[in-house]
């Protein structure tokens, strides 16, 4: 009995490590709707801040001085994060500050190394806190008691924060509803900083409250931020209630689930997420949105098919790529190889994202789910490349049509976590069937049959493939298909109003999307001639989102650009320098502060304001208005 | 979308422009990809090693003559980044050979592509026994001991304790769950009497210390192996301390005695597990005295396991091209299979077998010394020693 009581016990202790980050990341998304992808950063480097202070000021003064101070310096540097680059592009589309804040993500991981360097780092004790104390024959680390009591008490100063103060009022009014509290006449900048602040200060007291527990070192930020993102969903965003009780729900979960699945970590936090979306589309403590105000139709450029001239121009373009295999070596052509792959991944995902405005953050699942259909075709029933290509993406059709069935009925970020619930689900399956999948070593020696071996070969059959596919999407955006699912998109009320059955619409793209990433994780198989669960990981689906965000989300085929830009630096990057991450980083960064609207997105104002007729849309666009944040 | 292909041709201008060569024709080019990105604490050691080997080489008149470069790619941890990277080595560079990688998925999909595209491949660091046994090829070679190696060189020391009833701790991915599998078969088939007690999965990298540690203690084994490292193994000991898991509990740990692993620990190190490592103090060899010095000389620091297979990776590559008086594949791997050579643990061999090296690995206990893990009681084992005959190994591998 008292193991139990000691494992409930640990399990909180976790959980209040786990609730102090969560919760900032919570209030931050709750009122500014940013999802930060920066707060395992902020988390990571109140770490590595604590950790040098507390090394130099000795003592229960020098070591909780420390750990106080590193979260206010971190907190400091959040100020300065949103107020030069978060709040010149509140405006921008929904989850463009994803990517700037993914871009500060990438900075600091290189930054951390060539700052404190790149081994792993270990902390001082807790003074006063560094023993255990005996329960029935039982060690609790007394550090742990701290924790379990230090959870609650955030939890209380909070609640207190929120519910008795001015500052708590408003911020509670701007989760509820932010264009209200703009048009009472309060100054939004502030509250968003502020807020801001208040967010980055817990991460980094959550991350410099690890150093008595944990390794200091350049990889916590990843760590963490998947596993804090899914806690605030289950427990409904915005609420710090359902943040701490979800937190505890996990770890609790995990504690004791270790006892008769030794392997659960791996995928308890995904699993409950999926159950809880399912059950609640809100998760625990969270309300339904309130219906976006948002004029359809206002921020985004009117849409139309290209122009002949422009069609010939298309044309003339694709057949210049074609011709690369005259000048280019083999080197090269690989690389073309990948980037249609990748230009195909991106269109896939931008058909939903811009079309259906369902923003996926798993859509490497299909992708991948293409790749190990082609891996098990080929490998297993022997079949030619053809039919394997043919038949391989349908395994990622058919993971779209079970997943896309759950996810459609539900919308916004809780839409985007369950796809990642789901994509982590698949992964965790091939990670761990290792009889089939090979585990994470993969399954080996999937290369493409003799016409298709040479890199100019595969060049074209990529390219192809790649043209035909955006073709496809394109024709679609612009067939009946097309304008019923952009109407579900600009108002789910007013499309089922005229009779459309938006969830079948939006389950239609869902599957048709996650069908072309298929196709491209098929080729992607035979380009590396292996396959391994990166292939359907989180990082290849924030790869994606990037590409189509870089592109520009309003536009009808950014994901094109997107993917073609990102993929060639990010391939060019890491061959000629050691600080890629550094580099590309700082590159998403200035990308998001000079075109807030995606390359494309960016390009297509300036031609419209070259030709001076500019329609009163773009011009909206152009001056976006104050208050129509 | 119009707009697409110019921008694969300005991307490809990029490309080529990169790609200016600052290596002369006449120079031999080793091609060198590693997780420099994803896990600097092993990969940075390792850089400075290998460069300690090129400046060797090159100082002692090249290879027959020859200039030696090594033109060196990150892969960010992901295989298919690695492809990239070879791919761009062997295209567009030239290289005659292939070395490194650390993490095992990397390794076999490196090795893959070398067997695709019959390039040799020189693995320095991944452990998996798939490289050389079961996912084989003709190309592929390996210097650093593998899992099956460390598992039997361990399993020696820890079949002679008395304890019965084991526990284990590993990563839940590859590396771990072949090394627990290994080190099991081994372990009961020199003691049948054991009864194994508990098995703990976390994921690598997120290690929840508490729960695992207290599931471990609740389950009361004798004795617990270790595979977890890095900055789950430091999770892993504090708790252990905190709460006495280790405490009248003999503990035997894979790599723990490397000093990236060992040395984050410092008082926390536990005392007396049975490890495998790199005790660079203490060993008085003159190889290793020798590079030592040129290490010390050079950095102005201590070298870590990586410096050592950094070093030994080009080494090894720089005598096989050496031998083979060309940088043809077929003559090199001729050259490299039965190869003998001097690294700074004593005389190693390529094995014509499988492609193993038989360099060894240390094997001792940990201990404090002025509040630093150090390991004490190594003594060298050769890998030579701790291979399966030629008949099971030839029943691993497949056919070339």
């Amino acid at each position: 009995m008292a193991f139990y009581v000691v494992q409930f016990l640990t399990g909180l202790a976790s959980a209040a490590s786990l609730f102090l980050v969560a919760s900032g990341l919570s209030i931050i998304f709750g009122v500014t709707r940013i999802v930060n992808f920066a707060h395992g950063a902020f988390y990571m480097i109140g770490a590595y801040i604590a950790f040098t202070l507390t090394e130099r000021f000795s003592g229960a003064f020098g070591f909780w001085g420390g750990v106080v101070l590193a979260a206010l310096a971190v907190a400091l540097i959040g100020v300065l994060v949103e107020m030069v680059l978060l709040r010149r592009i509140y405006h921008a589309p929904e989850l463009f500050q994803l990517l700037g804040t993914f871009g500060l993500t990438l900075m600091v991981e290189d930054l951390v190394v060539l700052i404190w360097g790149p081994d792993d780092l270990v902390g001082r004790r807790a003074p006063g806190f560094k023993g255990a104390v005996d329960f029935f024959g039982q060690n609790i680390p007394s550090y742990d008691l701290f924790l379990i009591v230090l959870g609650p008490v955030v939890l209380g100063i909070l609640w207190l924060l929120f519910q008795r103060t001015r500052w708590g009022v408003l911020v509670r009014a701007a989760t509820q509803d932010r264009d209200m509290v703009a048009a009472l006449g309060v100054n939004q900048k502030w509250l968003f900083t502020s807020v801001f602040a208040v967010g980055v200060f817990l991460a980094a007291l959550g991350g410099a409250l690890q150093i008595p527990r944990d390794a200091v070192h350049h990889a916590m930020d990843l760590r963490i931020i998947v596993e804090v993102f899914v806690v605030v969903v289950i427990g409904g965003l915005g609420s710090i209630v359902g943040a701490f009780v979800a937190a505890v729900l996990v770890s609790e979960l995990n504690a004791f689930g270790i006892l008769i699945f030794p392997k659960i970590s791996i995928i308890l936090v995904f699993l409950v997420m999926a159950v809880v979306l399912i059950v609640r589309p809100w998760g625990l403590f969270g309300k339904p949105e309130a219906a976006a105000r948002k004029t359809p139709g206002l921020s985004v450029n009117p849409w139309r098919p290209l122009t002949s001239n422009e069609r010939l121009a298309a044309l003339a373009a694709l057949v210049v790529a074609a011709m690369l295999p005259l000048v280019a070596g083999n080197y090269a052509l690989t690389v073309g190889s990948e980037i249609a792959i990748f230009v195909i991944f991106a269109v896939s995902l931008h058909f939903l994202m811009s079309v259906g405005g369902l923003a996926s953050f798993g859509h490497a699942a299909y992708f991948g789910l293409g790749a190990y259909g082609v891996a098990f075709l080929a490998k297993m029933a022997g079949l030619p490349m053809i039919v394997c290509l043919l038949l391989g993406p349908l395994l990622g059709c058919m993971g779209a049509a079970v997943f896309g069935f759950f996810a459609v009925q539900l919308s916004g970020v809780y839409f985007a976590m369950l796809t990642l619930a789901f994509a982590q689900i698949v992964w965790s399956i091939a990670f761990q069937w290792v009889s089939v999948t090979g585990g994470d070593n993969g399954i080996l020696g999937v290369w493409p049959e003799k016409w298709a071996a040479s890199p100019s070969h595969f060049y074209w059959l990529a390219l192809g493939v790649a043209a035909l596919v955006t073709i496809a999407l394109r024709v679609m955006v612009f067939s009946p298909f097309g304008y019923a699912l952009r109407a579900t998109r600009d108002s789910v009320l007013r499309s089922e109003a005229v009779g459309i059955d938006a969830k079948r619409i939006q389950w239609t793209a869902f599957v048709i999307a996650g069908t072309t990433a298929g196709i491209g994780g098929a080729l992607f198989a035979y380009l590396k001639g292996s396959v391994f669960p990166d292939n359907l990981g989180i990082s290849l689906s924030v790869d994606a989102l990037v590409m189509v965000l870089l592109g520009g989300v309003e536009t009808v085929s950014g994901g094109v650009i997107g993917a073609i830009v990102y993929k060639a630096l990010n391939i060019w990057l890491v061959s000629q320098t050691d600080l890629s991450k550094l580099v590309l980083g700082g590159f998403i960064v200035l990308i998001v502060v000079v075109f807030p609207k995606g390359i494309v997105g960016m390009l297509e104002i300036l031609a419209q304001r070259r030709r001076k007729s500019s329609p009163p849309g773009s011009s909206l666009l152009a001056k976006p208005i104050e208050s129509a944040e | 979308m119009r707009a697409r292909n110019y921008v694969v041709g300005a991307a490809f201008a990029l490309l080529a422009a990169g790609m200016g060569h600052s290596a002369l024709a006449e120079d031999i080019k080793i091609g060198e990809i590693n997780s420099y990105s994803l896990l600097p604490s092993f990969t940075e050691p390792y850089r400075k090693g290998w460069q300690l080997a090129v400046e060797e080489i090159n100082a002692a008149g090249g290879i027959n003559g020859k200039k030696l470069v090594v033109i060196s790619k990150d892969d960010g941890g992901k295989p298919a980044d690695a492809q990239t990277a070879a791919n761009e080595l062997v295209s567009s560079e030239g290289v005659a050979m292939l070395t490194g990688t650390f993490l095992s998925n990397i390794g076999l999909a490196v090795s893959d592509f070398a067997n695709q595209k019959k390039v040799f491949f020189l693995a320095a660091e991944p452990l998996t026994d798939a490289v050389t046994w079961a996912k084989g090829n003709k190309y592929t070679f390996r210097l650093r001991p593998s899992n099956y190696m460390q598992a039997a060189m361990l399993v020696e020391a820890a079949s002679k304790l008395p304890a019965k009833r084991w526990a284990t701790i590993a990563p839940n991915y590859e590396y771990g769950q072949s090394a627990v599998a290994v080190f099991k078969k081994l372990m009961s088939e020199k003691r049948p009497d054991i009864q194994w007690v508990d098995e703990q999965w976390p994921p690598q990298g997120k290690i929840d210390a508490g729960p695992v540690v207290q599931a471990v203690a609740q389950a009361n084994p004798e004795a617990i192996l270790n595979v977890t490292f890095g900055p789950d193994l430091v999770k892993l000991v504090r708790e252990g301390n905190t709460r006495g898991l280790f405490k009248g509990r003999e503990v035997v740990s894979f790599l723990t005695g490397e000093p990236e692993y060992l040395d984050p620990l410092k008082d926390e190190t536990p005392e007396g597990w049975i490890v495998t490592g790199y005790p660079w103090y203490s060993i008085k060899t003159p190889e290793h005295e020798a590079f030592l010095k040129a290490y010390q000389a050079k950095y102005n620091d201590y070298p870590r396991l990586g410096s050592i297979v950094g070093y030994q990776t080009i080494k090894a590559a720089a005598a096989i091209i050496a031998k083979a008086g060309s940088t043809d594949t077929d003559k090199m791997i001729a050259a490299a299979e039965g190869i003998s050579m001097p690294s700074p643990f004593g005389e190693i061999t390529f094995r014509k077998i499988d492609h193993q090296s038989t360099l060894g690995a240390f094997v001792g206990k940990t201990a404090q010394k002025d509040g630093k893990g150090v390991m004490v009681d190594a003594t060298y084992k050769k890998g030579s020693d701790y291979l399966p005959s030629d008949a099971e190994v030839a029943k691993l591998r497949p056919k070339d």
